[in-house]
This record gives structure tokens, C-alpha cells and sequence, in this order.
């Protein structure tokens, strides 16, 4: 459905994509995985028809970015990364819009928003500026959806809205796939990348890896410690300092935690008591999306 | 169609909802009129004037009553000596004073050497010969019904006659440069603000990837300013005639003709310069400096073009305001036909389609 290859795009001296190359299937859930400034909008923004790369080729349903344009902007849906919806607009108002705007109605395609939009019915009338983060997303995917797309864009839908919000949108998205829509996806959280069928991981304009959430997992083949203690940040410098670890960063309220050689284990263990720390805590622990993700940028 | 028509009621929306929109949009003009018709105006008022005459006789106070009753000035008193005249002027007792000669009332009529001396503080030169003019002319007038028939007063030898505006009312010139200034205003700014607010918002992005002509969604965005324009010129007229009294002598189908055209020229200019600006700051500073700063000061509206450096006088030219003020005057002031407007029309019309061709060169169908 989609087909890139070798696109790259520059802003003056800044070189946002260095060629990335990749295809998504017919109702597949792709994800770009990367932090911010990693070139995921750019990427999209090539893919919608909004920026013309500078070198490469991309094809969206065998039409070509560049060229088809005009044929492309009416079958895909784009939701940007910013709210771009109107404000001062009230949500039906927007809705409604969005519908006309693509020669449609409401009423013809309900069925595709209708669980989104039951969520937002009861403030329909209410101003778009005046919703929470997680209703604006909600409605812009609804004024995304409105006109039936064969494939969406959603660029970083998720940022700003709350964990529970965040569950439902991709439940959606599950079953928006399952209705043959095709999703390309951009996310900086790694936990959302195991709700994706395949994974892009993204730094620096480049692509990392392109596999399945669990092939990159997979590949990561090497053991994973968890390690804590009461001076965590006394604890990450020390362990950096220390010879038999290859590696060590902070992962939400521990360290993780590579070893040169696992049979040391305890010696580290001992080293670490011995420079005064307490209460440490090391332990093998499940291998994620982002300590992929903080391998790959290593290598 | 339908899409086209929705884009138009969303661009209402937005403006509706926006009360500082609405006040610059609608207020504005009307209260500019009104500004410039009443407060703003260059005409003098409450000119104090003094006489000075060596003999105080009947002819000298009823002189001096006919110019207190005229609103125009107040009489502050008579002067004795010479000397005076120069303390009145000096203390702002007087702005004006008028020497009479000694035999003047015996001689004004007989056509010998009688000469009035007008003294006016010139601090301000345009207001000192707006006042001198006027005393001149109230003199005439005054000695003129004091005449027996037949025998022409001698106060001054040329006889000024002021047409078409004959009270020099400045109204009369402004309205003609605020209609200028209001186009521009709502064409060329408030139009390119408000697209480029869609580009810095990100929602020219989402509409871009839609089936909408990136070209369509612009026209779409202009309707509701034209539409606004329109009333704009409507009640501007309307306060010009019943509020203001200028006359709009000339043809109505003309006036309004050219305006149209006119904010056709604002309206493609506003598209230029949204395809120019990536922010709404950039917008309404490129409408600032680039458009509202020489046509308020060259094209026209207050300075006279003709009396301008050469260098300023050219820039001036090329200034579309500059030539819809001439324009108008010639019409609504001076109430001659078109024919004599037709070299203004023939440049608006080129300018116009200047601009357009510029516009449609530059415009962007994608984001950059």
C-alpha cells in the first residue's frame, strides 16, 4: 500500500531524512518509532504530498507522491502531530467541515467513527479549543476518518493525552484495521510499538531496524538487569566508572543494566556495597522496545 | 460547490466568533469616518481676530459684529496702536489681526490706494494660510453687501473663487483616501492574516490533503472580506452623504465600479502577501510597512502627491491607492464623467492583473 524508497530531505544545511526505505502492507498497523527531531513529521509530510523529497521515490497505493498528488490527497486521511483543527470551531461544526470539505457527509460514513465519536457526542456543541488533549485527538481522528480514507496518517496521535485516552485511541486503531484500513503510525513512546504489526525505529533520519515489535526484541539476545538502590544517581555513575559493565542508563524508576560478562554478577554486586551503597537490588529483567531502541543508537 | 460553500460559512464563523475582528473590520471604518469627517480635520475654527483701525466708526463695529457672528472666527477686540498687534500675536491673544488705513472707508469704494493689512501668526503655515484666505474672503464678502450697487469693492484685486469644495471642507478630501486606506485594510490585511493564521495553526496542512484546489481553498477565504468590504463601502458611503455632505456629484455606477475594482487589486495583493509571510506577525508587519505606511503617507490621502520630491512623487506612482483616491475625487468631488478617470481605471486594472499574476505565480500547492 505504501512504498518508499531511499527518500531524503534536506532544510538548508540540516539533513532531516538520510534516505529510509520501507513498504506497508494492505491493513497493516506500521509505527515510526523515534524521539522528537528524528524526522518523522518530514516523513510524513512527503508521504501526505506536503513536502517534496529530495531524493527517492514514494508510492501510495501505487501512486506516486510526487506526480498523482492530486488523486492521493482524496483517499488518504492525515491527522498532523499539532491539533490542526479549528478552534474556534465547535466539534460538530468541525466535523461537518471536513465532511464537505472531502464531498461527503456525516451520516454516510458514521459507521466508521461511530465508537470515536459517541466518546465526543455529548459536547458537540462545544467549542474545539475547550476540549481535553484526549477529546481534540478523538475528533481529529473522527475529521480524518469522516471520508472513509484507504489509508491514514497519524502523526504522533498521542502525545499530550492522558494513558487511558491512549488505550482507547489504539483499540480504535485496531479496529479501524480490521475494517482493511491501513495505518502508518509515528509514536515517540516505545510502549505503544508492541500495538503496532511492524515497527520502524528512527534517530537521526535513518532508520534502525524494520521488523515486527518482536523480532526487534528478539535480536536484542543478551540479558537485561534491573538494578536499583536508595542513591540511584550515585549508583549510575559508579556503575559506568566500573569495567565489567558495558552498559548502564536510566529506564523509568530503575537502571538498566548490560554486563561484559554475565558470570561477574555478583562481584559487581559486591563492588557496589563496598562503595557504600544500599538496599541494591540487581536483576534480570524483560528486554523492551526502547532498550532495543538504545542498542541500535549505539551500534 | 458544496465544499466551497461550506469553506465560506466556516470563514464566517471565525470571524463572527472573533470580536476583535469584528471591530476592526466593521467599527473601524465607520468610526474613522467620523473621526476624520469631524475631529481630524484640517479646517480652522474660532480664529481670534483683532482689528486695528484709527478711526473707531460706525462701519468699523458692525465689521467687527458680522465677524464675531461667523462661527468661523471670534473677535477679541480693537487695537489702538501698531504696537499691539505684535503683543496680541505674541501672546495667542489674536491669531489674526487686520490693519485698517486711515482713510479707508472713504476711499474702498472710490478705488484709490486703500490696502488692508491681514497679520497672521504663521507658527503653523498651513493653518496661517487657510486663515489668511479666509479673512480675505469674509472682507469681500462683508464690503461687498455694505456696497451700493453697481461699485465693486477694492479690498483685494484678485478674486479667488474655490470650486467645487467652496468651504474647503477637508471631509471632502478624506473620504476618498479612508476608503483607500479601508480596503487595503480589510482586502490586503485582515485576508492575509487570516490565511497565514492556517498555515502557522497547521490546519492549511490538513486542508491541503483533501480534495479542495489548494487555489479554491483561497478564493473560499476571500468571499466573506469582499462581502465585508462591500458593506464597508456601502456605509462609508452613506455616512459621506448624509453625515459629512460630500456631494458624490459624479456617476454612482462609476464610484461604485471602481471600487469593486479596487478591492478586487486589495484582495489579490492580501493573497500575495499570505504566500509570502509564514507567520501572522510577518502578515500584518509586511501590510504595515510594505501598504499602510506609504499610502497613508504617499498616496495621497493627506499630502498632495504633486507637491512631493521627485523620488517620493514617483514611488508615489506606483502606489494603487494613489490612483483610486484621484479617481475618486474626480468623481465624487468634481462630479466629472468617467472619461476623465479612464487613465486611473486603465492603471488599477493593469496593477490588478499585476498582482494576480504574480500571486498565481508564487502560489504554493504544497507547504513549501
Amino acid at each position: 500500500m505504501i512504498q518508499v524508497n531511499d527518500i531524503g530531505k534536506s532544510y538548508g544545511k540540516v539533513e532531516a531524512l538520510k534516505g529510509i526505505s520501507f513498504s506497508v502492507d494492505k491493513g497493516e498497523i506500521f509505527g515510526i518509532i523515534g524521539p522528537d527531531g528524528a524526522g518523522k513529521t518530514t516523513a510524513f509530510r512527503i508521504l501526505t504530498t506536503l513536502l517534496l523529497a529530495d531524493k527517492g521515490e514514494a508510492f501510495v497505493d501505487k501512486l506516486d507522491v510526487k506526480r498523482d498528488f492530486k488523486k492521493i490527497r482524496k483517499m488518504i486521511g492525515y491527522m498532523p502531530g499539532h491539533f490542526s483543527l479549528y478552534p474556534d470551531l465547535s466539534v460538530e461544526e468541525n466535523l461537518e467541515l471536513f465532511a464537505s470539505v472531502f464531498g461527503t457527509t456525516i451520516q454516510q460514513n458514521y459507521h466508521l467513527i461511530e465508537d470515536l465519536y459517541r466518546h465526543i457526542e455529548p459536547f458537540k456543541t462545544r467549542r474545539a479549543e475547550k476540549l481535553s488533549g484526549g477529546m481534540k485527538q478523538k475528533l481529529a481522528l473522527c475529521c480524518a476518518l469522516i471520508h472513509a480514507p484507504k489509508v491514514l496518517f497519524l502523526d504522533e496521535p498521542t502525545t499530550g493525552v492522558d494513558p487511558t485516552s491512549r488505550k482507547e485511541f489504539w483499540q480504535m486503531l485496531k479496529k479501524l484495521k480490521a475494517q482493511g484500513i491501513t495505518i502508518l503510525v509515528s509514536t515517540p513512546y516505545m510502549d505503544e510499538a508492541t500495538l503496532c504489526d511492524r515497527i520502524a525505529l528512527i534517530k537521526d533520519g535513518r532508520f534502525l531496524s524494520v521488523q515486527t515489535p518482536q523480532e526487534t526484541v528478539n535480536r536484542f539476545n543478551e540479558n537485561l538487569y534491573e538494578t536499583s538502590s536508595t542513591d540511584m544517581f550515585r549508583l549510575l555513575t559508579d556503575l559506568r566508572k566500573n569495567s565489567e559493565v558495558k552498559d548502564c542508563y536510566t529506564f523509568g524508576a530503575s537502571h538498566h543494566l548490560l554486563l561484559k560478562n554475565d558470570s561477574s554478577l555478583e562481584a559487581l554486586k559486591k563492588k557496589m556495597l563496598a562503595l557504600g551503597h544500599q538496599d541494591i537490588v540487581i536483576r534480570p529483567t524483560e528486554v523492551t522496545i526502547e532498550d532495543c531502541f538504545m542498542k541500535l543508537t549505539k551500534e | 460547490m458544496n465544499q466551497f460553500l461550506a469553506f465560506i460559512k466556516k470563514e464566517f464563523f471565525h470571524i463572527y466568533r472573533d470580536k476583535r475582528a469584528i471591530l476592526i473590520l466593521l467599527v473601524m471604518p465607520i468610526a474613522q469616518i467620523l473621526l476624520f469627517g469631524f475631529a481630524i480635520s484640517t479646517d480652522v475654527k474660532n480664529i481670534k481676530t483683532a482689528i486695528l483701525a484709527p478711526k473707531h466708526t460706525e462701519m468699523m463695529e458692525r465689521l467687527a459684529e458680522e465677524i464675531d457672528q461667523n462661527p468661523r472666527f471670534d473677535f477679541v477686540g480693537f487695537l489702538q496702536i501698531e504696537n499691539e498687534i505684535d503683543n496680541y500675536l505674541r501672546t495667542n491673544k489674536a491669531d489674526v489681526t487686520i490693519t485698517f488705513p486711515a482713510n479707508f472707508e472713504n476711499e474702498v469704494y472710490s478705488g484709490l490706494d486703500n490696502r488692508v493689512c491681514i497679520s497672521v501668526n504663521a507658527t503653523d503655515p498651513n493653518t496661517a494660510s487657510i486663515e489668511s484666505n479666509y479673512i480675505a474672503q469674509e472682507l469681500y464678502n462683508i464690503l461687498s453687501e455694505k456696497t451700493m450697487k453697481g461699485i465693486e469693492p477694492q479690498v483685494s484685486p484678485i478674486n479667488v473663487h474655490l470650486m467645487y469644495n467652496p468651504q474647503m471642507k477637508s471631509s471632502f478630501n478624506f473620504v476618498p483616501g479612508i476608503m483607500g486606506l479601508i480596503m487595503i485594510l480589510i482586502c490586503a490585511m485582515m485576508t492575509s492574516v487570516s490565511i497565514v493564521r492556517e498555515k502557522e495553526s497547521g490546519t492549511l496542512e490538513v486542508l491541503l490533503v483533501s480534495p479542495m484546489k489548494p487555489f479554491s481553498i483561497m478564493i473560499a477565504k476571500m468571499v466573506p472580506y469582499f462581502g465585508l468590504a462591500c458593506i464597508n463601502l456601502v456605509s462609508i458611503m452613506i455616512l459621506a452623504y448624509y453625515v459629512l455632505d460630500v456631494p458624490l456629484t459624479g456617476s454612482l455606477f462609476w464610484i461604485i465600479a471602481i471600487s469593486l475594482l479596487y478591492i478586487i487589486l486589495a484582495l489579490s495583493l492580501g493573497l500575495l502577501i499570505s504566500t509570502l509571510a509564514e507567520t501572522q506577525i510577518a502578515a500584518m508587519l509586511i501590510s504595515a510597512i510594505v501598504l499602510m505606511m506609504p499610502i497613508i503617507l504617499l498616496s495621497g490621502m493627506i499630502f498632495p502627491s504633486e507637491s512631493m520630491p521627485p523620488i517620493l512623487e514617483y514611488i508615489s506612482k506606483i502606489i494603487p491607492t494613489r490612483w483610486y483616491i484621484s479617481a475618486m475625487r474626480k468623481l465624487m468631488i468634481q462630479g466629472v464623467s468617467i472619461q476623465y478617470a479612464l487613465k486611473e481605471v486603465y492603471i488599477l486594472l493593469g496593477m490588478t492583473a499585476f498582482i494576480i499574476a504574480i500571486t498565481i505565480k508564487k502560489f504554493k500547492i504544497r507547504l513549501e
